[in-house]
């Protein structure tokens, strides 16, 4: 535990040491700000709720935090370092949970350098503040589902912009898969079962429903276990990786 | 004395590239064992196992009495390891990176920051301590390496290619240091050069095509030389022709090999049949024919030369030297 939050810190603090955090958190920060105003027309709606604003960080996570995760493992394969930690006394377990919360902590820094947005519509109008409250918990959440997939692809690679494009890739599909778009793909020919189960992996569909101010228990333990998954096949990316 | 490193038929493979094939070693406290062989021989495949980065195929490693592969954190808390290429975060500075290893490795409080300085101090890292580990030269990156393999005191240290990159004062510094270390230490360096062998180690490992060729005194190693216990001698280039007849004919001497022309002198040197010292045989015979000799001097042996036969020449498999 205390060695899990030594590599913590110490991958936080990293984020800092270069200019990665400040460039992400100042796009980051303008393209939540193009996507309120402007595409989902904030002031027009002339409703007191931040609903513009979540509605597109569904688009934006499958853009930026592949940014994050592409460099969790593979900088660490292709310095050589990654045999430095695994030859430390460290778990496996310590280092990749470590490691994601570290990228997630980071990440809600980011998420929580929009508040002015929050007071802004308090100040205009008299929002439901638990439903904004949920809207920050279910964003969080599914960042953290998009960063255990893109670190676990990291693991997978040595070459950083490889990681970016996969994990993009993936985290695309995870959005659309309660899409026409995606499901009728399936719906010719898979059982109804199959394509039901395809449209519950949808980022969106889970994070509309909390978005919405009812944070469903099933939505938070679909993210939760997702997050699980993804970090356990990290751990055997880094195991398969050693031998290479 | 204990065993520290207890390596049981180790083997490795990669698909069909067998990178390890059958090494056992067992090394003690006080020991120092010089890992030799050529590029892609397995020294560092062996290395990463005992280390317990790589997994075996099939064999086992003990570090004082835990099993790497079943017990591999209380095996990595008492080894200290410097990887290939000495890898430390680009980012971080010197002082960053030995906090973060002193962090892991359970150092706390004024204990920590005492072990910190005396081994900043110690490996002379006081310079930099403040600049990040990219931007450093790579002697300095790779003292890094080494100041972070010996934070904890460890046991056990298996340091790959220490001294590489490192200029020759770097390097005597870096010798030093093992030394200093050695009595209460099993230590593993591998090194491409064979003078370190003599200048650090009390075994020495060959290792070749992922077998173990020889493991012995570096003193047994040179014995194993051809020019062992040779003879040479530097004489007028006018007697030369004279003093190889001569020489020649004894029974104690192999054959008589031309060394280098100086001026009107030349250099020779005999070698011994069986390679038992032959100076008395020589300066007697040197000394009988009245010749006007300059210098006479005993070959300790070929270090280079008997690392060539032993990693060049075919071997059958699991034929191992213990000298």
């Amino acid at each position: 535990m205390n060695r899990m939050l030594t590599i913590f810190k110490r991958e936080f603090r990293g984020y800092f040491a270069t200019p990665v955090a400040y460039v992400f958190i100042v796009i980051f920060l303008f393209l939540t700000g193009l996507f309120t105003f402007y595409i989902g027309s904030f002031y027009e709606r002339s409703q007191a709720d931040l609903e513009p604003f979540f509605r597109y960080h569904p688009w934006l996570y499958m853009l930026l935090i592949p940014a994050i995760s592409m460099r969790l493992w593979s900088e660490e394969r292709k310095s050589g370092t990654l045999e430095l930690l695994m030859t430390l006394p460290v778990s496996l377990a310590d280092a990749v949970i470590g490691k994601f919360l570290a990228a997630w902590a980071f990440t809600a820094i980011a998420l929580g350098l929009t508040f002015p947005l929050w007071l802004t519509v308090n100040y205009l109008g008299n929002p439901d503040n638990t439903v904004i409250a949920a809207g920050y918990v279910g964003s969080l959440l599914m960042a953290g589902g998009f960063l255990s997939i893109g670190a676990c692809i990291s693991a997978l690679t040595r070459n950083q912009v490889v990681a970016f494009v996969i994990s993009f890739v993936i985290c695309f599909a995870f959005n659309l898969s309660g899409f026409p778009l995606v499901l009728d793909f399936f719906s010719g020919w898979a059982p109804q079962a199959v394509v039901e189960a395809i449209g519950s992996f949808s980022f969106l569909t889970h994070f509309n429903s909390i978005q919405k101010g009812v944070i469903d228990l099933r939505d938070v333990i679909f993210f939760a276990t997702l997050i699980a998954l993804w970090l356990y096949a990290n751990m055997l990316a880094i195991e398969h990786s050693k031998g290479h | 004395m204990e065993n520290l490193i207890e390596v049981r038929d180790l083997h490795k493979s990669f698909g069909s590239l067998h990178a390890v094939n059958g090494v056992s070693l067992n090394i003690r406290r006080g020991e120092v064992l010089g890992f030799l062989g050529p590029n892609g021989a397995g020294k560092s495949t062996t290395m990463k196992m005992i280390t317990g980065f790589i997994g075996p195929s099939s064999g086992s490693v003990s570090v004082c009495g835990h099993d790497v592969g079943t017990a591999p954190l209380a095996a990595k808390e008492k080894i200290g390891y410097l990887p290939e290429g000495a890898p430390a975060y680009g980012e971080m500075t010197p002082a960053q990176f030995l906090d973060f290893i002193a962090d892991i490795r359970g150092l706390s409080g004024a204990g920590k920051t005492a072990r910190i300085r005396e081994v900043v101090e110690k490996i002379n890292l006081g310079g930099v301590i403040n600049q990040s580990i990219e931007t450093l030269s790579k002697g300095f990156k790779r003292r890094v390496g080494l100041a972070q393999a010996i934070l904890h005191d460890p046991e056990v240290l298996i340091l790959d290619e220490p001294t590489d990159g490192l200029d020759p004062n770097q390097k005597h510094e870096v010798r030093a240091l093992i030394r200093e270390m050695a009595p209460n230490k099993a230590i593993i360096i591998s090194t491409h050069i064979l003078e370190e062998v003599d200048a650090v180690c009390t075994r020495a490992a060959i290792i070749a095509r992922g077998q173990l060729l020889f493991l012995g005194t570096p003193a047994e190693l040179q014995a194993r030389s051809a020019r062992h216990n040779a003879v040479t001698m530097n004489v007028p280039a006018s007697d030369a022709a004279a003093v190889t007849e001569r020489l020649g004919g004894l029974p104690d001497i192999l054959r008589i090999e031309p060394g280098e022309t100086l001026g009107a002198r030349q250099r020779l040197t005999a070698l011994s049949r069986t390679g038992n010292p032959i100076f008395d045989v020589v300066h007697g015979a040197l000394r009988a024919g009245d010749w006007a000799f300059s210098e006479l001097f005993v070959e300790p042996g070929h270090l280079d030369e008997v690392f060539r036969t032993i990693t060049t020449v075919a071997r059958a498999p699991g034929e191992v030297t213990h000298s």
